[in-house]
């Protein structure tokens, strides 16, 4: 009888535990598909007022003028040329930290240099932002005299560049490019590198031939959401990108989609807001289709597995 | 291994909805700043302002400037909060509509961010001037030209001229730093110059704070600020030969400011009560109080 009992009880608090774990998975569902909601909500109305093809394919951004022009081509070309400048960046000094911690750095380095990874991840966007502001674009600057000196057609931008927000971007993604890439290379089987060194191969062999591909999904992952984070980054970079609408060369003043929302979303009104609103949602849509069709394109190869 | 691959995707996709939520948190909190310029006014005053014990009651139509929306927002919060029967209609139009409106007798009160036309006042509109807004050139602490010509700054924010050793400086390149589309301050001053959307920027910046520090810190850079942000961390400019002071710009000889004009058809004493009261209210201390609090010369 009094064993019953307890069985009963126990099985009340599993279905109670079962149930709290189904609400809290629900949070994230509801989260992520009502803010899909209000993004197609909000974003669709000015899309077809002003046109698809018009926001898209126009390279003129003049939303307050008396014949408002809401063309994003720049900041579109500028969002996906910075992100990927700063994966160039970002990624190989990501992954090769990652193996030097997994694999060469001795016990008492790792010591010292992973919490230095983890504090990185934990210092705020916008002192990012303000470093670059006061280290980052006054060397930029001297640099941009020294390269264009005597220049009648560069318009000198203080530092503020698409090169200094390509910079911050790459230094924001290293933690978790590091941290998800280490945590991979780390749970590959230690069997296979202990065979491929039996092998004869060396350690630099070992990392590249075997250990590498054998985390090749981790390391993936790591690389999407460090795409992720530098296209939806917005703090940092509308402090050091200057936020003018230009072509995306490297000592001009570029807006980004993120930062295009934040800058003017202050004062906007009417279908200037309602613009904004739109290129919140192409935002999202980039995110969406990087995390669904950069994984599987990345991952292609190995889909037997 | 697949299983592995589908925990990663719905971690991605989790990765997708926390960076949204954090753009979308960002903007809101910008709408939210705009929106509580008004709100921080009445914020301050309330405390002391009480509910007046009159029994009026009824509408106030104000039509006329977007430029003065920002502080016919905020005075009308304040007054309806001391007058709850009151209830004070706006619309932001544009200046001239507002005249119109008024002379037209559609509206009780015409919002003009600029001096009334001679025809304007002719139909009957008299110019109420409830606050002037000023705008200050800067440049950063080293630079050696402590002045320009009008022409001169017109001919820098269209990129005419790019080093400021055309206009008397070191040979230095000009970085032009202003604000972001929609931004008051860039309204007046591009208007003031008439250079409307003829502006080349380097850097447009979504706060007064921001241009500050950035002319601030950039050697050879240039921005305009409201004439009540300066510091002492950039030099204002003369224009035309005239400091950037509030007296200047009251006695009408600093360029680049503007009249914030309520119109009325007719003298203030020639209006019914409820525009009377509104009048008093906007001219009062706690009035004008709500005016300095959204960046604007005040008017004695």
């Amino acid at each position: 009888m009094k064993n019953c009992a307890r069985r009963g009880s126990r099985d009340w608090v599993e279905n109670i535990a079962q149930v709290i774990f189904m609400v809290c998975a629900f949070i994230a569902v509801v989260a992520v598909a009502s803010i899909t909601i209000y993004m197609v909500v909000s974003g669709m109305p000015a899309i077809f007022e002003v046109g698809l093809g018009e926001i898209l394919f126009s390279s003129t951004w003049a939303p307050a003028a008396a014949d408002p022009q809401y063309g994003i081509l720049y900041v579109v070309l500028t969002s996906i040329v910075g992100t990927v400048l700063a994966i160039l960046i970002g990624v190989p000094v990501g992954v090769l930290t990652a193996i030097f911690l997994a694999e060469v750095a001795p016990a008492k380095l790792v010591v010292f240099v992973k919490p230095a990874v983890e504090l990185l991840a934990g210092i705020p966007s916008v002192v990012y932002g303000l470093l670059g502001i006061y280290l980052l674009n006054p060397l930029m600057y001297k640099l941009e005299l020294a390269i264009f000196e005597g220049s009648v057609t560069h318009q000198f931008t203080g530092g503020a560049n698409l090169l200094s927000a390509v910079l911050v971007l790459a230094i924001m993604i290293l933690p978790t490019v590091i941290n998800i890439s280490e945590t991979a290379l780390r749970a590959v089987t230690p069997s296979i590198k202990a065979a491929s060194l039996a092998l004869g191969a060396t350690q630099i062999q070992t990392i590249f031939k075997v250990v590498l591909p054998a985390a090749k999904s981790g390391v993936v992952t790591a690389i999407v959401l460090g795409v992720g984070r530098a296209i939806g980054e917005a703090m940092a970079i509308t402090l050091v990108s200057g936020s003018s609408v230009n072509v995306p060369f490297p000592f001009n003043s570029v807006r980004f989609l993120t930062t295009a929302i934040v800058s003017e979303m202050g004062y906007a009104e009417g279908l200037h807001r309602q613009v904004l609103f739109s290129i919140g949602l192409i935002l999202f849509l980039f995110i969406m289709a990087i995390n669904v069709g950069l994984g599987r394109l990345l991952k292609g190869g190995n889909k037997h597995e | 291994m697949k299983k592995n691959s589908k925990l990663q995707q719905i971690l991605a996709m989790a990765g997708a909805g926390v960076l949204m939520m954090g753009c979308l948190s960002a903007c809101g909190g910008d709408a939210d700043n705009a929106g509580s310029i008004g709100a921080a006014g009445s914020g301050n005053t309330s405390a002391e302002s009480h509910i007046e014990d009159t029994d009026l009651s009824g509408t106030i139509q104000i039509v006329g400037s977007t430029s003065m929306e920002k502080l016919s927002n905020a005075l009308r919060e304040v007054f309806m909060e001391k007058y709850p029967d009151l209830t004070i209609n706006a619309e932001f139009v544009g200046s001239g509509a507002g005249i119109e409106a008024v002379n037209n007798g559609t509206a009780d009160i015409g919002n003009s961010s600029r001096n009334l036309k001679d025809e304007e006042k002719a139909a009957g509109a008299v110019e109420n001037i409830v606050a002037i807004d000023g705008i200050a050139v800067c440049v950063d602490p080293s630079n050696t030209v402590d002045g320009l010509e009008r022409q001169q700054l017109i001919d820098i924010y269209t990129g005419k001229i790019t080093n400021w050793s055309e206009v008397g400086g070191a040979d230095a390149p000009i970085v032009v730093v202003g604000r972001e589309a929609g931004s008051g301050t860039r309204g007046a001053f591009e208007e003031l110059l008439e250079i409307e959307e003829l502006c080349v920027y380097a850097n447009e910046l979504d706060s007064t704070g921001a241009v500050m520090a950035k002319v601030a810190a950039t050697p050879g850079a240039i921005g305009y600020v409201s004439l009540d942000a300066l510091d002492e961390s950039v030099i204002a400019l003369k224009l035309d030969g005239v400091e950037a002071t509030a007296e200047n710009i009251k006695s009408d000889v600093y360029f680049l400011a503007r009249p914030f004009v309520m119109a009325t058809k007719g003298e203030i004493s020639e209006q019914n009560e409820l525009v009377q009261t509104w009048f008093d209210f906007v001219y009062s201390a706690e009035g004008q109080d709500v005016a300095a609090q959204v960046g604007l010369i005040t008017v004695e």
